[in-house]
């Protein structure tokens, strides 16, 4: 392999990383935009959102085959059920915190975190569970570079959400309200905007965007297991800030950005892979430090 | 501020367990009765020895350590109002710096305790400082990395750590001419680390420098207005927290004699963070109720194995909806 060959491979990786972060990122980023809560719990309901799909692969996988057919049919399942689980969460624990200090919803965002973490390692044992699909490993090649087509659907799958996003949040009157929110809630209230409402919502849309990538995520790696959340949770979180937290664009941009520079980052040969965590972490430190309101955020004056 | 000025029992009288509640805190309220109360709990911890079992003291000694770590994070947390994510990394700099420098370097362990905190308050400052302008989530999330980088350097960094395996064969130090090797040794020493932590937190708490952290935490800006530097107050916070850790981590090291980076993984700043605010930020006492039942909890609920996070998870959630401001909160507030 050449140097060329060796960038384009790391392009084609750093692509299904990026996906999985940008869509990570985008449910901290619309939560964050909206109730400016950093919801603590997204990346244990990314991992919830990939179980819900394993299991439902392995209860289809009967009638529809474990093809892309039972593949698709389990994530839109586990898309739906994880949003509602979303919803319950905020509904039960953020609800009745919204006016309280950020410390405390802070707070029972970790106790979901943990109780997420606990019921599904409690459910499993702590065991890996191989997620077995009928995708094999054919796809293109391109001289000595490899794509498989499940890297290509995958990543089609995350820009086809991402256009789908895009579009309900300006075109649909809930992402207008949405948005709208995210300026000034009580001023919403006064304008009859059923505020708690389209906070559930955008909590529902969160949840299965982290859903799709957690089941994706599953089929890409072929294993599961109950901390895969933990470490991508944080990720995510630097994507969002690092495109710009409660910016719909800047989440997308960051997921991809972060994917590649961890891809490129862990491929020089004095960082190596096991220093790949404290990587991306110091970059988030540099991005907050130098560039707190992201690549795509507003400089904001704060009045008082 | 004169004894017993009685806030809290002008207004109207309270029925109930809000009623005993607020009967408390008044008797509370005067100093001489919180020395009182305080003298009498240091003269039973003095006497436990005598009659506890060696799992007693264990888990007393626990406790104690808990208390050191939660009244440390307390003031940054608490006082300063700085939300840390990371806090055992402190812990963890105290306790494998001492463990280095005394089983590689062969120092002697009371040697090595200021080095140690030295290498504490370096390591809060480079995490730190950079960070102070951040807003309270944003500080969160980067103590919350930098304690995570913390852990995979301890991890990675193979012949200064020991790596993934750890420190192991930490020599035990000695007090004149008395080698401490009995779990009771180290419940004197806990203890009065405790008792240390506690006194060195009320008189900061009441000092000019306290009243600072308070003002930061409550109004930054009417802060600064008065001419408070809020970076160095905001510093010293982190620094004096980090102290109470770094110090707490070079006994634990003496007392474990071995350590691995699973120790101070990010769970263990969480329990901290979780004691402090199930105690009630930002009072002493709540601290040591706090730490009590974090340490407590687990061996309560061994039954239950591995639910008990699981339980634990929903405690807090259930705590943060109806008493947020903790078991034992600062009624000033």
């Amino acid at each position: 392999m050449d140097l060329f060959d060796i960038v384009t491979q790391q392009i084609a990786n750093s692509l299904i990383l990026g996906s999985f972060y940008a869509l990570v990122a985008l449910g901290y980023s619309m939560v964050y935009g909206i109730i400016k809560l950093l919801n603590f719990a997204h990346g244990d309901i990314y991992m919830v959102g990939a179980f819900i799909g394993f299991t439902a692969l392995s209860l289809l996988v009967g009638f529809l085959g474990d093809g892309w057919l039972g593949i698709s049919a389990s994530l839109i399942l586990s898309m739906i059920a994880t949003g509602f689980l979303g919803v319950g969460i905020q509904r039960l624990a953020y609800r009745p915190l919204l006016s309280a200090p950020r410390l405390s919803i802070l707070i029972t965002a970790m106790g979901v975190s943990l109780l997420l973490f606990n019921t599904v390692m409690a459910a499993t044992i702590g065991e890996y569970k191989a997620f077995e699909t009928g995708l094999g490993f054919e796809g293109l090649d391109f001289g000595n570079i490899h794509i498989s087509y499940t890297q290509i659907v995958l990543v089609l799958a995350t820009a086809l959400l991402m256009v789908a996003l895009t579009l309900f949040i300006n075109k649909t009157i809930y992402g207008k309200a949405m948005r709208a929110i995210s300026i000034d809630m009580d001023a919403c209230r006064l304008m009859g905007i059923d505020v708690n409402k389209v906070i559930a919502l955008t909590f529902f849309v969160g949840s299965a965007l982290a859903a799709a990538a957690g089941v994706m995520a599953g089929v890409y790696y072929g294993s599961i297991h109950f901390f895969m959340g933990f470490i991508i949770g944080l990720k995510a979180f630097t994507a969002a800030v690092f495109g710009g937290i409660g910016i719909i664009p800047g989440a997308m941009l960051g997921g991809l950005l972060l994917g590649t520079l961890e891809s490129f980052g862990t491929q020089l040969s004095w960082i190596g892979t096991e220093w790949k965590d404290v990587f991306s972490f110091g970059l988030l430190i540099l991005i907050l430090v130098f560039k707190p309101n992201g690549l795509m955020g507003r400089t904001e004056i704060e009045r008082m | 501020m004169a004894a017993n000025d009685g806030s809290g029992a002008a207004v109207a009288r309270r029925t109930g367990l809000a009623g005993v509640e607020d009967r408390l805190a008044a008797f509370f309220d005067d100093r001489r009765h919180r020395y009182a109360v305080f003298a009498a709990l240091i003269l039973a911890g003095l006497l436990v020895p005598r009659v506890g079992s060696n799992y007693t003291l264990e888990i007393l000694t626990n406790s104690f350590l808990y208390i050191v770590l939660c009244l440390g994070l307390n003031i940054i947390v608490g006082y300063a109002g700085l939300l840390d994510l990371g806090f055992a990394a402190f812990f963890a700099v105290g306790a494998y710096s001492t463990g280095i420098l005394t089983s590689t370097f062969g120092w002697n362990f009371w040697l090595a305790i200021p080095p140690a905190l030295l290498f504490t308050v370096i390591v809060r400052v480079i995490i730190g400082a950079p960070t102070l302008r951040l807003r309270s989530d944003y500080l969160a999330i980067v103590t919350l990395g930098a304690g995570e980088m913390i852990r995979i350097i301890a991890r990675n960094m193979k012949d200064l750590t020991g790596g993934a395996s750890g420190l192991i064969g930490i020599q035990r130090p000695s007090l004149f001419g008395l080698e401490l090797n009995q779990i009771s040794h180290y419940y004197y020493i806990f203890l009065a680390l405790a008792v240390l932590a506690v006194f060195a937190s009320d008189r900061l708490e009441h000092s000019r420098l306290g009243r600072a952290w308070k003002y930061v935490r409550d109004d930054e800006d009417a802060a600064e207005a008065m001419g408070i530097d809020r970076v160095a107050v905001k510093l010293s916070a982190y620094i004096i927290g980090a102290l109470f850790a770094g110090l707490a981590g070079c006994f634990y090291a003496a007392k474990m004699t071995a350590i691995s980076p699973e120790t101070f993984q990010f769970m263990q700043s969480i329990m901290i963070l979780v004691a402090v605010v199930l105690g009630g930020m930002g009072k002493i006492a709540g601290m040591v109720v706090g730490a009590m039942a974090m340490v407590l909890f687990p061996e309560v609920f061994r039954e239950i194995g591995s639910m008990r996070m699981l339980v634990f998870g929903l405690i807090l959630i259930v705590m943060m909806i109806f008493r947020p401001q903790g078991i034992w909160p600062d009624r000033r507030h």
